[in-house]
């Protein structure tokens, strides 16, 4: 039994707590939200129920927001989709199947996931541009794919050994190849797993700041990260449209994250140690 | 370990491994073998490398700028990792006890920082600090003006500025890995210890605290790692500055590599680095996993 008082206090740290982890969130929304305070003439957009939502329309025009997200877009769906496929296929080897090699493999894999890009982000920079491959979306895209199989490698290989043995040995006992196998019987019953390492692979991506930019300086492949960097750098005459950028860079992890909360939660909690 | 896998030899494996482990060897592998090789040059990224052994190692405790980025890793490894679990330990023991109504609107938003991209945290932040920001707002309007400065420009201040950055968006996370850890503990135990007459604190030490072991040793193993690794923070909120009173080992590895044109040292700064992360995180669970379990 929990006496009253008790319950009031646990109430009163709880919120306390809470408002400290939303502070600086709020300060970035309200300040997007408030009227434009750069010295020069007063831009006041459209404005609703005395939210300026003008700021955005700003922020997206100068800050160049548009070019950013378009390629972050890019980036992160060919990241996600590349390497959710790609760990699919070695987690179901490494799975449920045995080979020669196989736990050397697999130590390597998980050599990866701790892996700091700071570590390789550098070489890589100089042998692309040897090969005259900075600047490109491939010297954004396929590094992270790197550094996102180690993970997916890791989660699906975890998912498929705990999959039931006696289904797969039906549907090969039926005369179903390996590939359908894969795609038809161990598949569909994996989506949430699928999903959690989708949404990690994403939020990963789509936040990734060092890697964009080393490899990038050409202004049409830069993520939005790092425009939101180079915005802050150039731009100034007060805070609301850095804000008002700042709210368009996190928005779509944000919404993602809202519908889809116990994929990140859970897929975090479980010793995601690439971070 | 890696126990015996299920399944019965097939050959055909190589083939489904092959396309993840291209990418993987030519984009993760080949580049820390790279890393390695070019941390034992002199190089400045244009002309012809020098061989020089292990002199870019040797200056990593010699050379005084790097021994304090080093250093000042070690201290927001206070603020990241320490901070945090001593915060989340409370939060979480006394939210497992209490039935609260809204414990999941709370965690959703104490998981929150997680999810939103450094790079933004660090501009917010950055709004908090200024000189004519948030937090000396606040500071004036309780009268300390006294005290209100730009925390971020400031040689004494600056680091602890981005330490409790730090404590900020950990914090969140270590207290949901505890919860969901004390979650799972029996309540026979702690009907147990009340039988024995513990109070609420010998309960925490007895029966709380040992048994989320492998939860603060998940918790800790993650933000000691973040800690090392605060490269966007630093370069939106101070660039190493002022002086190098902020400079951390991820941030040297760029700044060396792009802005001083010292390969060798940032490829030997960066190996070290993981080899650091390698090495925390093996200890760590090692000491997880003794004692009594």
């Amino acid at each position: 039994m929990i006496s009253r008082s008790e319950r009031l206090a646990n109430y009163v740290i709880l919120t306390a707590f809470a408002a400290f982890a939303l502070f600086p969130i709020l300060t970035i929304l309200l300040a997007a939200l408030g009227p434009d305070d750069s010295a020069g003439p007063a831009r006041q957009g459209f404005s609703v129920a005395g939210l300026h939502m003008g700021n955005f329309a700003a922020a997206w025009e100068i800050g160049r927001f548009g070019t950013y997200l378009r390629s972050s877009l890019a980036v992160s769906l060919f990241v996600v989709v590349v390497s959710v496929v790609l760990s699919i296929m070695s987690g179901y080897a490494f799975g449920t199947m045995r080979f020669r090699g196989q736990s050397v493999l697999f130590y390597l894999f998980l050599l990866g996931i701790m892996m700091p890009s700071e570590a390789i982000a550098v070489p890589l920079y100089f042998d692309l541009r040897t090969l005259g491959m900075i600047d490109t979306f491939w010297s954004v895209a396929l590094p992270q794919v790197a550094l996102s199989v180690a993970f997916g490698t890791f989660w699906m290989r975890a998912y498929f050994r705990a999959s039931s043995r006696a289904i797969v040995e039906a549907a090969r006992i039926d005369g179903a190849s390996v590939w359908r196998i894969l795609w038809q019987v161990l598949v569909p019953p994996a989506r949430p797993a699928i999903v959690t390492l989708t949404v990690l692979v994403f939020m990963w991506t789509w936040n990734e700041f060092l890697i964009p930019l080393i490899m990038v300086t050409d202004e049409s492949l830069r993520t939005a990260p790092l425009g939101l960097a180079f915005f802050q750098g150039q731009y100034t005459s007060g805070f609301t449209l850095l804000a008002a950028g700042s709210v368009i860079v996190a928005t779509p992890v944000v919404i993602f994250y809202l519908f889809l909360q116990r994929h990140f939660i859970r897929g975090l909690l479980q010793g995601a140690v690439r971070e | 370990m890696i126990g015996r896998p299920p399944g019965e030899p097939r050959r055909v494996a190589y083939l489904f491994l092959l396309p993840a482990f291209l990418v993987y060897a030519a984009f993760l592998l080949y580049p820390i073998g790279r890393a390695v090789h070019l941390s034992l040059y002199d190089w400045d990224g244009l002309s012809l490398g020098r061989w020089v052994g292990l002199a870019n190692y040797a200056a990593i405790v010699a050379d005084e700028r790097l021994r304090a980025a080093f250093g000042h890793a070690l201290v927001l490894m206070a603020f990241y990792a320490l901070a945090p679990l001593a915060i989340g330990l409370t939060l979480a023991a006394i939210l497992n006890h209490a039935k609260v109504r809204g414990l999941g609107f709370f965690r959703t938003v104490v998981f929150l920082p997680q999810v939103v991209a450094m790079v933004v945290v660090a501009v917010a932040w950055r709004r908090v600090y200024a000189p004519d920001g948030t937090l000396n707002d606040l500071l004036g309007a309780v009268g300390l003006d006294s005290l209100t400065r730009g925390w971020l420009g400031d040689y004494t201040f600056a680091l602890p500025a981005v330490g409790v950055v730090g404590t900020w968006f950990e914090t969140g996370l270590v207290t949901v890995l505890l919860l969901a850890g004390m979650s799972r503990i029996p309540t026979e135990l702690y009907e147990a210890a009340r039988l024995d007459g513990a109070g609420a604190l010998r309960e925490f030490f007895a029966v709380t605290l040992p048994s989320v072991r492998g939860e603060i040793a998940v918790a800790l193993t993650l933000t000691v790692i973040a800690a090392l690794r605060t490269f966007d923070l630093v370069y939106i909120t101070t660039r190493g500055g002022p002086g190098d009173s902020t400079s951390v080992p991820s941030y040297e590895v760029y700044h060396r590599a792009f802005g001083l044109g010292q390969v060798g040292s940032a490829a030997a700064i960066g190996v070290t680095l993981t080899v650091a992360i390698f090495a925390i995180s093996f200890v760590i669970n090692r000491f997880a996993d003794r004692g009594v379990s």
